[in-house]
C-alpha cells in the first residue's frame, strides 16, 4: 500500500517540477493534470476515496479546462513562448529557490520533532464526509455557496468587453 | 501491512508547496502564477487530508472541500481580470500592471 | 469711592474701542473718546479723592474680582486708594487729561491719529492700574503695561528705522530692570508668602531685622526694576533716544508719568527700604550720581528735546536722592511740581517744533520771543520752575526742600548736599542756556504755522499749577504749610531731622537761591552778551565736552559690552546650529523614506515575496526563540 503511496508522490512532485519548467503554458497545464491526478491517487491510499474523486472532478476536470479557455481567448502566438524563454532565466531561480528551501527546511524540522505516527489506511468514506458536511459545518456550506455566487457574478462583470464608442470622425486614428 | 508515517504525507505537501511557491516567485507571465497558485493550493488541500486522515475523521476532507470551492471561485474571478488586463495592457506581463508604485 | 474702579477701566474701554473701530471713526470722534475717557477718569478722581479724606480713613481697598488663587498665593484686582496713591491718580489723570487735549491739535495732520489716542488711552490706564494696585503682581502688569505702551508710542512714525531702534532700546533696557523686580517679587513672596503690598508692609518688620540680608537683596533688585524704568544709573541710555517719539509721548511718558513709576516702587515699598539701610543710601547714591552726570550731559545737546530729556533724568535723580535720605513725601512733592513743569516744558518745546517745522536744533531756532507769546510766557514760567528760582515757582519749593534735607536729615551727608547744589546750579545754567538759544536772538528758521487753541490751553493750565501747585507746601521760614506732608503722613513717616540743625535753614536756603540766580545769570552771559567766547570755551575743553555730550560714555560702554558680543555669536551661529538638528531630523525621514519607497513598486512579484520572506521570519521566530 505504501509503495502506491511513494510512487504516486515521485510522479506527483516531478510533474509539478514539469509545470514550473514549461515555457509553452499548455504544456504546463497538462502536466498539471498528471500532477493532480497523482495526488488524487494519494487521496485514495491515504483513506479519502471521495476526495479523490472530487479532485479529479473539480480540479482537473473543471479549473484547469477553464485555464485553457482562457489561454485560447487570449489567442496567444509563438512569441508569447519565445518571451517566456527570454524571462525564466536560471538567473531569477536563485534567490526564490534559497527562501523556499530555508521554509522547507523549517517545515521538515518542525516534522521531525514530533511522534511518530503511522497511518494504516483506513477508510472516512462519502457518507461520513457528508453527514459532517451538513450538520457540523452547514454554515460553512452556506458561505460558500454565496463565495461561488459571487464568484460567478464577478466572473462575468469582470469579464465583459465594453465596445469602446468613437466618433467616426476619430476613428481614423485608430488601427 | 506498515502503515505510512504521517510525516511523509506532510512533507510531500510540504515539497509541493514549495514548488509552487518557488514557480509563483520566478514567472512574470500572470496566467503561470495563477497556475503556480493552484499547486500552493493543492498542496495545502493535501495537509487537510493527512491530517484527516491521522485522526479518522471527517474534517479534513470538509475542509478540503471548502478549500476546493474557494480555489475554484478565485480561478474563475483571476482569469476575468488576466483578461481585462490583457485587453488594457496589451501583455501578461505582471510587471506592466505598476501603476500604483511610488 | 466705590467707583475707583472706574479710573483705570475707562481709558481701557477707550483704548480697546480706538483700536477696534481704527479707520472707521473720524478724527473728531476719536478725539472725543480719547480725550474724554481721561476726562471722566480724573472727575471720577476728585470725586473719590474728596470722598476719601473728607471720610478720614487711611486707605480703602476695593475688589474688582479674584485673579488667581493657587495654594497660598491669592492675587486679585483690587485697588487701594490711599493719600500715596491718590497724589499719583490726580497727577496722572490731570496732566494727562491736558495732554490729550494738547495731542488733539498736535497730531492732527498724521494718518495715525485714532492709533495714537488708542496707545495714549491704553498707557494711561496701565499707569492707573500700576499706581492702584493692591499687590505687587497687579502692579507689575501695570508695569509691563506701561513698557509695551512706551515701545509702542516712542516708535510711532515707524516707518523710519530710527525710532524703531529707539523703542526697541528703550523696552529692552526697562526689560533688564523689569527681570530684577521680578526677581525681587519671588524672593518677597518666598519670603511672606503674599504678594499684597499691605501685609508685606505689615510683616516685613516682624520678620526681617534692620539690616538683615534678605531684606537688602529685595530691595536691591526692587531697586533693579525702579532704575530700568526711572532711567537712573546705569540704565539710564534709553531716554534721550526716546526723545524719538512725538512730543506729547514724550511730555506724558517720560516726563510726569512712566519715568516716575520707580518713584512710586520705592516709596510704596518704603518699609522694605527702611529695613534695608544699605540699599536705601544706594538710592541716594544712584540718585546724586545721576543727577550731576545727566545735568552735564544736559549742558552739551543742541537738541531742544534731548536738553529736556536729561534735565528729566536729573530731576528724578533728585527724587531719588529725597528717597534715599529718608525724605519721602519731599520726593512725592518733587514729583508732582515735577510733573507739572516738565509736562508744561515738553508741550511747549513740541509746539516750538511743530511751528518751525519739525526742526528740532536749538541753534537753528531763535527770535520766538516776540513772535509766540504765549509759548514763550508758559515755556519761561516753566523754566524757571525747573531751575528753582526763588519764591515764585513751585520748583523752588519742591527742590529747595529736598536741599534742605540733604544737609539736614539724619540719612543725608556733605557729599549728597554738595551733589544736590552743584545740581541745582547747572539745571539752572542749561534751563536758562536753552531758553536764551531758542527765544532770544536773530530768528534763524521761520515759523511756519501758529499753535492753535488745544495747544495752548494746556499750556496755560499747567503754567498756573506749576507757579501755584508749589505753595501747598511751604519750608518753616515761609510760614510753614504743611498740607502736603500732613496728607501723605498716613502713608509716609516722617523725615527725621539731625539734632539741632533747624537754624541753618535760611543759610541754607539763601545758597539755593544764589546758585540759581546765577546759573541764570552765567547763562545769560555766554550765550547773550558775550556769545562770541563760546567757541573758544569748548575747543579748550572739546574732549569733555564731547564726552558729556555722548552721555559719559554710557552708549559705547554698553556697545562694547553687550552689543557687540551679542552679534559676534550671532554671526558665528549664522547657520544655525540648533536649526541643523531639526533639519537633521527632516533629512533622515527622507533618507528612509526613500528607502522605503522603493518596497512599493507596483511590481507584483516583489510583494509576492515580502510576503514569502514575512512567512519565513515568522515560522523562525516562533520557532526559535523563545516558545
Amino acid at each position: 500500500m505504501e509503495a502506491i503511496f511513494y510512487i504516486a508522490s515521485a510522479v506527483a512532485i516531478l510533474s509539478t517540477i514539469m509545470v514550473i519548467t514549461r515555457y509553452n503554458m499548455v504544456h504546463a497545464l497538462l502536466y498539471l493534470v498528471v500532477s493532480f491526478l497523482a495526488v488524487a491517487v494519494i487521496f485514495y491510499v491515504l483513506g479519502a476515496p471521495f476526495i479523490a474523486a472530487l479532485e479529479v472532478i473539480v480540479y482537473a476536470g473543471a479549473i484547469v479546462v477553464l485555464i485553457i479557455f482562457v489561454i485560447m481567448m487570449l489567442n496567444l502566438k509563438q512569441e508569447s513562448v519565445e518571451q517566456e524563454e527570454k524571462w525564466l532565466t536560471k538567473r531569477v531561480l536563485v534567490g526564490p529557490a534559497i527562501l523556499c528551501i530555508i521554509l522547507l527546511g523549517e517545515l521538515i524540522y518542525i516534522l521531525s520533532t514530533s511522534d511518530v505516527t503511522v497511518l494504516d489506511g483506513n477508510q472516512v468514506d462519502s457518507k461520513e464526509v457528508g453527514r459532517s458536511l451538513y450538520t457540523t459545518y452547514v454554515i460553512g456550506v452556506e458561505l460558500c455557496g454565496l463565495l461561488l455566487m459571487s464568484g460567478i457574478v464577478g466572473a462575468y462583470h469582470l469579464g465583459r468587453q465594453k465596445k469602446k464608442v468613437v466618433h467616426r470622425f476619430l476613428e481614423k486614428t485608430e488601427e | 501491512m506498515n502503515g505510512i508515517p504521517i510525516e511523509a504525507g506532510l512533507i510531500v505537501a510540504g515539497i509541493l508547496f514549495m514548488l509552487g511557491m518557488i514557480s509563483v516567485l520566478i514567472r512574470r507571465n500572470i496566467i503561470f502564477m495563477l497556475i503556480s497558485v493552484e499547486v500552493m493550493l493543492n498542496a495545502a488541500g493535501m495537509a487537510f487530508i493527512v491530517a484527516g486522515s491521522k485522526w479518522m475523521q471527517a474534517d479534513g476532507q470538509v475542509m478540503f472541500i471548502f478549500i476546493l470551492t474557494m480555489a475554484a471561485a478565485e480561478v474563475s474571478v483571476g482569469l476575468a481580470l488576466i483578461l481585462q488586463i490583457y485587453h488594457q495592457l496589451k501583455t501578461l506581463d505582471s510587471d506592466a500592471a505598476n501603476k500604483m508604485n511610488g | 469711592m466705590e467707583l475707583i474702579w472706574l479710573i483705570p477701566t475707562l481709558p481701557f474701554l477707550g483704548a480697546f474701542i480706538l483700536i477696534v473701530l481704527n479707520s472707521r471713526l473720524s478724527k473728531g470722534v476719536s478725539a472725543a473718546i480719547g480725550s474724554g475717557t481721561i476726562g471722566v477718569s480724573a472727575i471720577i478722581t476728585l470725586l473719590a479723592g474728596y470722598d476719601f479724606l473728607s471720610s478720614g480713613l487711611e486707605s480703602f481697598r476695593h475688589v474688582a474680582w479674584e485673579w488667581m488663587d493657587v495654594d497660598t498665593l491669592s492675587i486679585a484686582f483690587a485697588f487701594h486708594l490711599d493719600a500715596l496713591s491718590l497724589v499719583f491718580l490726580f497727577v496722572i489723570t490731570f496732566v494727562g487729561f491736558l495732554i490729550h487735549v494738547y495731542s488733539v491739535g498736535y497730531m492732527h495732520d498724521d494718518a495715525g491719529f485714532t492709533r495714537f489716542f488708542a496707545y495714549l488711552n491704553l498707557f494711561v490706564s496701565s499707569m492707573l492700574i500700576l499706581v492702584l494696585a493692591d499687590n505687587l503682581v497687579l502692579m507689575y502688569l501695570g508695569w509691563e503695561g506701561v513698557g509695551l505702551c512706551s515701545y509702542l508710542l516712542i516708535g510711532f512714525w515707524y516707518e523710519e528705522e530710527k525710532n524703531g531702534y529707539a523703542a526697541r532700546k528703550a523696552f529692552i533696557i526697562t526689560r533688564v530692570g523689569d527681570t530684577a523686580m521680578a526677581i525681587g517679587l519671588f524672593m518677597l513672596f518666598m519670603s511672606f508668602d503674599t504678594l499684597n503690598i499691605q501685609e508685606i508692609l505689615t510683616k516685613a518688620p516682624q520678620a526681617w531685622t534692620v539690616g538683615s540680608q534678605t531684606a537688602v537683596v529685595a530691595a536691591f533688585l526692587l531697586l533693579g526694576g525702579a532704575v530700568g524704568k526711572s532711567a537712573q544709573l546705569p540704565l539710564q541710555t534709553w531716554l534721550p533716544d526716546a526723545m524719538a517719539g512725538p512730543s506729547p509721548v514724550s511730555a506724558l511718558i517720560h516726563a510726569a508719568t512712566m519715568v516716575t513709576a520707580g518713584v512710586y516702587l520705592i516709596a510704596r515699598m518704603h518699609v522694605i527700604y527702611e529695613l534695608a539701610p544699605l540699599a536705601q543710601t544706594w538710592v541716594g547714591i544712584i540718585g546724586a550720581a545721576t543727577l550731576t552726570i545727566a545735568g552735564f550731559s544736559a549742558m552739551t545737546q543742541w537738541d531742544l528735546k534731548r536738553v529736556l530729556a536729561y534735565s528729566t533724568i536729573s530731576q528724578i535723580g533728585y527724587m531719588f536722592l529725597a528717597l534715599g535720605i529718608g525724605a519721602w513725601s519731599a520726593g512725592i512733592f518733587h514729583f508732582m511740581i515735577h510733573a507739572f513743569f516738565k509736562a508744561l516744558l515738553f508741550l511747549g518745546a513740541g509746539a516750538v517744533i511743530h511751528a518751525l517745522h519739525n526742526e528740532q536744533d536749538m541753534f537753528k531756532m531763535g527770535g520766538l520771543k516776540d513772535k509766540m507769546p504765549v509759548i514763550y510766557w508758559t515755556f519761561l514760567i516753566g523754566a524757571a520752575s525747573l531751575a528753582a528760582l526763588p519764591l515764585i515757582t513751585g520748583g523752588f519749593y519742591s527742590k529747595d526742600q529736598i536741599l534742605w534735607l540733604t544737609w539736614a536729615s539724619d540719612k543725608g551727608n556733605i557729599w549728597f548736599f554738595l551733589a544736590a547744589l552743584g545740581g541745582a546750579f547747572i539745571t539752572s545754567i542749561y534751563t536758562f542756556r536753552m531758553i536764551f538759544v531758542t527765544f532770544f536772538g536773530h530768528e534763524k528758521t521761520h515759523i511756519g504755522h501758529m499753535p492753535g487753541a488745544s495747544m495752548t490751553i494746556p499750556l496755560v493750565v499747567l503754567a498756573t499749577l506749576s507757579t501755584f501747585g508749589g505753595f501747598i507746601e511751604l519750608p518753616h521760614t515761609f510760614g510753614h504749610v504743611t498740607i502736603f506732608s500732613n496728607l501723605l503722613g498716613p502713608v509716609l513717616p516722617n523725615v527725621v531731622l539731625r539734632e539741632g540743625v533747624e537754624s541753618s535753614e535760611p543759610v541754607i536756603q539763601i545758597i539755593a537761591a544764589v546758585m540759581a540766580l546765577s546759573g541764570v545769570y552765567i547763562a545769560y552771559y555766554f550765550y547773550q552778551k558775550r556769545s562770541d567766547l563760546l567757541p573758544g570755551f569748548k575747543s579748550a575743553i572739546r574732549d569733555t565736552y564731547n564726552f558729556w555730550f555722548g552721555g559719559w560714555g554710557f552708549d559705547t560702554l554698553y556697545n562694547n559690552l553687550f552689543v557687540r558680543p551679542f552679534v559676534y555669536i550671532a554671526t558665528i551661529n549664522k547657520n544655525d546650529v540648533v536649526d541643523k538638528f531639526y533639519t537633521g531630523l527632516v533629512r533622515v525621514s527622507e533618507f528612509f523614506n526613500r528607502v522605503f519607497v522603493r518596497t512599493q513598486s507596483g511590481v507584483l512579484r516583489w510583494y509576492i515575496m515580502g510576503v514569502v520572506i514575512g512567512a519565513i521570519l515568522i515560522l523562525t521566530l516562533s520557532l526559535f526563540v523563545n516558545p
